[in-house]
């Protein structure tokens, strides 16, 4: 069969760990065929796809009882879809107009689909639900698999173009025992989903689809590779890896440091309340970035100050004493609030997102705020609070006013817009720390939609130029003797983490399973050693060379790492 | 036809969970039952897609048809419903 002789290729690697498996292809949804024929008999078109608009309705309903929470009601509401008498009309009408019947599907959809997207905001996002629909129903009506992720029986290894949020509702570590995507990147949905459960992942590994669903296929989620049908030789290679990385991940214990005792901050990031109680079982040092919007991204209207209260307590109890980094809400962009939507932007990445929309809807803001105090009053905890997409000091200004006023203990920015790194000194100047959102950090100063998988090899943490602008952004935190953390997912890779210590960050917050690699990485090293890696980084002409640069200079345990 | 006019009062408009409501209202009456936008086409008021796509925001007028036994109670309850900031319930 051709796609299963045995070869190895490379892509992105997103999350460490190797596994060998099975692929599980998940099905690209269907296409009407183009020379679908009008429906001889339309009344018996038409019961046909109510049959089988009724099925899918039945299927996505009984996935809601394995869903998570967070999928629950995006399949609620999809079974809602399929029923909809004014989709079954409209499928009527085209049937009758001389369509096909997954022809005439298509079709309806189509047309509410274009009335939704008019009308932007919430409505315009509603349109994924209803393709979703029309593609199961296809499927269907040209009896093929459901696309989307099939039920895992044996432990595989998933490939796909890429996977959205509902795709990967229903993964467990049990089966899923890794991730191969074809598009997708560093910053996507399923590397940090594949981080946060601990999967190996490879994305951007272009050509995976044309592997047959079967072949044992072996990945490395450290280095991005992949290969197919490996030898027994390769195998045990890998096997080999992953015992020197258990080995080399066991070595480490406590804070994080580097080897001569220069304390580097290893904290977690976390969305929401569960995600809190599980890092608080690991051995991070806190929380370094606590993304409040997850909380509220499928809220209609604004949660209660009572309703956020008892969210934040719960978060800061599971910390006890230890550190907890707060950001505000982070809405717009691509994480649009229905309840605080200002419409639609030609740009929402460059437009009114982060605390720009914070300082529009002050109600919005000054609601989190009272309820971050009254949660930090009511356990005492150490409640850093920060504001997203500050952009100069007269924004630092205004946010640190308000956060003071409440009595709240510590409050700073992130640094994700280059003016604010480049001005990290005045910025500082107003505020107690701030914290580098490289993931943003790294799309503004590349002008690169991280959105956009294609565009990864110019978002990569090794870029000299990203490495140049957190080198201005620690030298105002130096000059002004206040901390500058990063949380973004370049924190969390042990190569980089050893060039942002010798760059001076005071902290890294990551994924929490990324942190026992992170430690053991800083541990090997001294911190003039990182700083001698940071300089060769940024003397370098490309990221692959800064990479290489930085290799060659670490502990070699460190390739066992990464 | 009997038909009737009302202000939407949910401060998000009629979509989400006020649609919702609406249109689990309707389908309990078992009349047909249609809803406009001011100058716009009936559409199917038993269709959340079809009511939801209307766009139908916090102060807009709709106008409601009923047809069948029952349809003035019926088209009565809706009004009332509609009067209502459902979201805020």
């Amino acid at each position: 069969m051709p796609g299963t002789e045995h070869r190895t290729f490379h892509g992105i690697g997103v999350s460490a760990g190797t596994a060998v498996g099975p692929l599980v292809v998940v099905t690209p949804p269907p296409v009407a065929p183009a020379d679908e024929p009008s429906a001889a008999d339309p009344a018996a078109a038409i019961a046909q796809v109510k049959g089988v608009l009724e099925d899918v309705a039945a299927g996505l309903e009984a996935k809601v009882q394995i869903a998570s929470d967070h999928a629950k009601p995006i399949l609620e509401a999809g079974a809602l879809m399929a029923r909809d008498p004014g989709l079954a009309m409209g499928i009527e009408n085209q049937i009758n107009g001389g369509l096909g019947p997954a022809k005439a599907v298509t079709a309806a959809v189509e047309e509410i689909a274009a009335m939704f997207l008019s009308l932007g905001g919430y409505m315009a996002e509603r349109v994924t639900d209803l393709q979703d629909v029309r593609d199961r129903a296809i499927a269907r009506l040209l009896g093929q698999p459901e696309p989307g992720v099939p039920t895992l029986t044996t432990p595989s290894i998933l490939a796909a173009r890429d996977l959205a949020p509902a795709e990967t509702a229903t993964l467990t570590t049990e089966t899923c025992l890794g991730i191969v995507t074809s598009a997708g990147g560093p910053t996507s949905h399923t590397a940090i989903l594949a981080a946060q459960l601990g999967i190996p992942a490879v994305v951007q590994a272009v050509g995976i689809l044309d592997v047959p669903a079967g072949t044992i296929v072996a990945i490395d989620g450290g280095v991005g590779e992949v290969t197919i049908d490996p030898s027994d030789e390769e195998k045990e290679l890998l096997a080999e890896r992953k015992r020197r990385r258990e080995a080399a991940l066991a070595q480490g214990s406590g804070k994080g440091s580097t080897k001569d005792g220069f304390p580097v901050q290893l904290l977690a990031n976390i969305g929401t309340a569960d995600d809190a109680r599980k890092a608080a079982g690991t051995s991070a040092e806190g929380v370094g970035l606590f993304r409040t919007e997850f909380l509220f991204l499928d809220a209609e209207t604004m949660p209660t100050v009572e309703e956020q209260t008892k969210v934040y307590t719960e978060v800061f109890e599971a910390f006890g004493d230890r550190k907890v980094v707060v950001r505000t809400l982070d809405a717009g962009a691509d994480k649009p609030l229905k309840f605080a939507d200002l419409g639609e932007e030609e740009n929402p990445a460059l437009g009114r997102r982060g605390l720009r929309l914070g300082m529009i809807r002050t109600d919005v803001m000054d609601a989190q705020l009272e309820a971050l105090a009254a949660a930090q009053k009511a356990t005492g905890a150490e409640v850093w609070v920060m504001a997203p997409m500050v952009a100069t000091e007269a924004e630092a200004i205004w946010f640190a006013e308000r956060v003071r006023a409440l009595g709240l203990p510590k409050v700073g920015v992130m640094i994700e817009v280059p003016a604010a790194a480049i001005r990290s000194k005045g910025i500082l100047y107003h505020v107690d720390f701030a914290s580098l959102g490289t993931n943003d950090l790294s799309q503004y100063t590349m002008a690169a939609d991280r959105m956009q998988g294609e565009l990864a090899a110019l978002l990569d943490p090794f870029e000299p130029a990203l490495l140049d602008v957190v080198a201005l952004a620690c030298a105002g935190g130096q000059a002004m003797g206040k901390p500058v953390g990063v949380c973004g997912e370049a924190g969390g890779d042990p190569a980089v983490a050893l060039v942002l210590a010798g760059l001076g960050v005071s902290s890294l917050s990551m994924a929490p399973g990324k942190i026992p690699a992170v430690r053991t990485a800083l541990a090997l090293h001294t911190r003039e050693q990182c700083q001698q890696m940071a300089a060769a980084a940024r003397a370098s002409t490309s990221p692959a060379a800064a990479r290489a640069a930085v290799l060659k200079m670490a502990d070699p345990i460190l390739l066992d790492l990464v | 036809m009997p038909s009737r006019s009302v202000v939407i009062a949910s401060s998000v408009g009629l979509h989400a969970r006020p649609a919702s409501l609406f249109v689990q209202a309707v389908t309990a009456t078992g009349l047909p039952v249609t809803v406009a936008k001011e100058g716009g086409n009936p559409v199917d008021a038993k269709s959340i897609l079809m009511v939801m796509a209307l766009g139908a925001k916090h102060g807009e007028t709709v106008t409601l048809t009923a047809e069948g036994d029952g349809a003035e109670a019926a088209l009565d309850s809706l009004v009332e419903l509609l009067s209502r900031d459902l979201d805020a319930e």
